[in-house]
């Protein structure tokens, strides 16, 4: 497969004149947030934090679907997956996230049978291949993801597959971004969009958020060069107090999005509130499936009774996960809380800023 | 009138392999006899004694022992026998002994293809041929269907240690040099991107080779290599972590300098996993005296299995126990050991 042109995004002379071109143009302290956590592991794994100016700085955001998914719900998947009979399909990054006593793969220990997947379809086809068998699929995600899952809960439905099921917890980028704009305080000035979230959606669903809170939008990639040059083009709006939304990921991101994708998941998929672990309740944030296709909802398929979650009152990660506070400034990181015994998913996921801090930068001053 | 009674022979001829396969009688003998044999014969087990009866040169003797589960057991680049193989001789060879004899226990799965054993044992006969070693001793057990997955593989080693070498990951001084064979990662993307449910084909082929002889010439030069081990599991982060905390020194690795393929990095991007942490089967870490460097590394080069090799860091007084890397873009970082199982990530 042709990986060659990654090197392109990697190339140390383009972004060595990208971030003299950064120091240049950032006159003043500008604080900057990426969303997605794939971002911010590239941004550690890069050491892109050290190279630029004192006068910008990244904070990180919430954009790791792991981190937000409520425990609740990992609790829920924890005793579903301890069901006899039941196959429970996840991606590889929710199995080892504690849930209030333990994981997933606690459960498999135990002899239930939880499987890692790669995709929503494979899980389908397990439904297919047993049908004398639960299979039930773990929808994490956000815009990303959706339509993925949105499409093997539609071709379930046109299928008939009644022994197939999913556990939704969808969740969308917009909201969050506006309800930490709306903090009292926030000290974002400037968003780094998720590329691969705008893959999807396009950035037209940015444009009021820009509007409205008069900060600067950029839809930016994963690697180094891809990050630098997002980070060049908001410190160049905010130098020239422009607001809007100016694409940095022109090779695979458009204004119109993918329309193909976006009409399969509102199919399948309506909004709706939905609380964010370690953030609280967000208006309509997440996304539902719709009534229609309700019997795929593995929630109401299955009665596990009341689940009662119990966080770590150590964990700070909701303020990890809205920029308030650095991972590495949490009195428990790298103490109580490591990846080998995680108070909070932001320390185990391979999207959580707290991981990336550990696995990083746990000394900096050895750096 | 009834039938007379007659006990039902066993099938000889099979195409799977059966539980009678694993219990002693007349198929255990065939299946010696068609695979195992004409694979793996030599003068100590065409005896089929049950016990090797060994005569080793004088000295002191090197001994290890390692199981193979990998999954799938065919994989570009191997099977689990030549990893079975290659892996026990190299666990011997980093330790600076000679590998002589190997034993070899099979656990097999009922059900197993018999064209897929004698391919695996056919790749073990090649493996120990090209690293110069015998299978001089055996053993296979088969399990009901479900209590295996296919096919595991233990094998255990003999070697003889040479005199002058005193190889241990305590021995890391500052100043030292950190040499890798060659490119990191090639075992373990093999694996993951050959795993069932990826649907893209990478082409990457596993490293898997016999580190035997490329070390016995590097240590004929310089028999003062301070430390060896091969990055297996866990791949080269694991391993210079383990040299930097036994050693208590601090170890700085430069990104330029770690050679790793295209189609390596892409796929790990594609995952979600470092390079670094993903495993390889026929390359080592040498951690050689600043002013022999170049040295072993020219002798490396001579070698097919080490074609690729670089000086890739230094060891340092500075941040004991801790690994870091200069980035290709003037930062630094810390190298870390993987958490856990290797897993792709989620969007």
């Amino acid at each position: 497969m042709g990986m060659k042109h990654l090197d392109e995004y990697r190339d140390p002379e383009l972004a060595r004149f990208l971030l003299e071109e950064i120091a240049r143009k950032a006159t003043r302290p500008w604080t900057i947030m990426e969303i997605c956590g794939g971002q911010t592991h590239s941004i550690m794994r890069n050491g892109i934090d050290q190279l630029l100016p004192d006068t910008v700085e990244l904070v990180h955001g919430p954009g790791c679907p792991v981190c937000v998914t409520p425990l609740e719900t990992i609790d829920r998947a924890l005793a579903i997956a301890s069901i006899p009979g039941v196959i429970f399909t996840s991606f590889g990054d929710m199995l080892r996230v504690p849930g209030s006593r333990d994981d997933l793969f606690t459960v498999r220990s135990r002899g239930g049978d939880v499987r890692m997947v790669y995709s929503p379809l494979e899980a389908l086809q397990l439904a297919r291949l047993h049908p004398e068998r639960e299979v039930v699929f773990f929808a994490v995600g956000f815009e990303t993801t959706a339509p993925a899952n949105a499409m093997a809960v539609r071709q379930a439905a046109r299928e008939g597959i009644a022994n197939f099921s999913v556990l939704c917890s969808q969740v969308m980028v917009p909201p969050a971004m506006r309800a930490i704009l709306s903090s009292p305080d926030n000290r974002v000035q400037g968003f780094l969009a998720a590329g691969h979230v705008c893959a999807i959606m396009g950035w037209e669903e940015y444009e009021p958020v820009a509007e409205a809170f008069g900060v600067p939008i950029v839809p930016a990639g994963f690697e180094p060069v891809d990050l630098l040059d997002g980070i060049l083009k908001v410190v160049g709006m905010l130098e020239k107090g422009c607001s809007g939304v100016l694409n940095a990921y022109g090779r695979v991101v458009s204004r119109e999005g993918n329309r193909e994708a976006r009409k399969v998941m509102h199919s399948v998929f309506g909004v709706a509130d939905r609380p964010w672990r370690g953030i609280g309740l967000m208006p309509a944030s997440g996304l539902v499936l719709r009534r229609e296709y309700a019997r795929f909802d593995a929630e109401r398929r299955f009665d596990v009774g009341h689940i009662a979650p119990r966080e770590s009152p150590l964990c700070r990660s909701g303020e990890v996960l809205q920029g308030h506070l650095k991972p590495d400034a949490c009195p428990a990181f790298g103490k109580e809380c490591t990846p080998q015994t995680p108070l909070g998913a932001t320390m185990v996921s391979s999207e959580g800023a707290c991981a990336a801090y550990y696995r990083y930068h746990r000394n900096p001053d050895s750096l | 009138m009834t039938e007379p009674f007659a006990c039902p022979l066993p099938l000889l001829r099979h195409e799977t392999i059966q539980m009678a396969h694993g219990a002693g009688g007349r198929l255990s003998q065939e299946l010696t006899r068609q695979v195992f044999m004409p694979h793996l014969g030599n003068a100590f087990l065409d005896l089929l004694d049950d016990q090797a009866k060994l005569t080793l040169p004088s000295g002191r003797a090197a001994f290890t022992t390692d199981t193979y589960v990998v999954s799938p057991c065919l994989f570009p680049g191997g099977t689990i026998g030549s990893l079975a193989v290659n892996g026990t001789v190299n666990d011997l060879a980093v330790g600076g002994a000679r590998p002589l004899y190997l034993s070899a226990g099979f656990v097999l799965e009922e059900g197993f293809p018999i064209a897929d054993l004698d391919r695996i044992v056919g790749s073990m006969a090649e493996a120990a041929g090209k690293a110069g070693v015998l299978i001089v001793t055996g053993d296979t057990k088969v399990v009901q269907k479900g209590f295996c997955d296919g096919i595991f593989i233990n094998t255990s080693g003999i070697g003889v240690l040479r005199q002058e070498v005193e190889l241990s990951c305590r021995n890391l001084q500052p100043g030292d040099r950190i040499l890798l064979s060659g490119t990191a990662g090639d075992h373990g993307m093999s694996i993951m991107t050959a795993r069932e449910g990826l649907s893209f084909q990478s082409g990457i082929s596993s490293d898997c080779a016999p580190l035997n002889h490329m070390i016995e010439a590097m240590l004929d030069a310089v028999p003062g290599i301070h430390a060896m081990r091969d990055p297996t599991r866990g791949g080269v982060a694991a391993v210079l972590n383990e040299l930097a905390a036994s050693s208590s020194v601090g170890i700085d690795i430069e990104e330029r300098s770690i050679p790793v393929r295209d189609e390596v990095r892409g796929a790990c991007e594609l995952l979600g996993i470092d390079p670094l942490h993903a495993a390889n089967e026929g390359k080592l870490i040498a951690v050689v005296p600043d002013e022999a460097a170049r040295e072993v590394l020219g002798i490396m080069h001579a070698f097919e299995e080490g074609r690729d090799a670089a000086i890739i860091g230094t060891v340092s007084v500075d941040h004991p126990g801790m690994v870091v890397m200069h980035t290709v873009f003037g930062s630094r970082r810390i190298v870390d050991l993987p958490a856990g199982e290797q897993l792709p990530r989620i969007c």
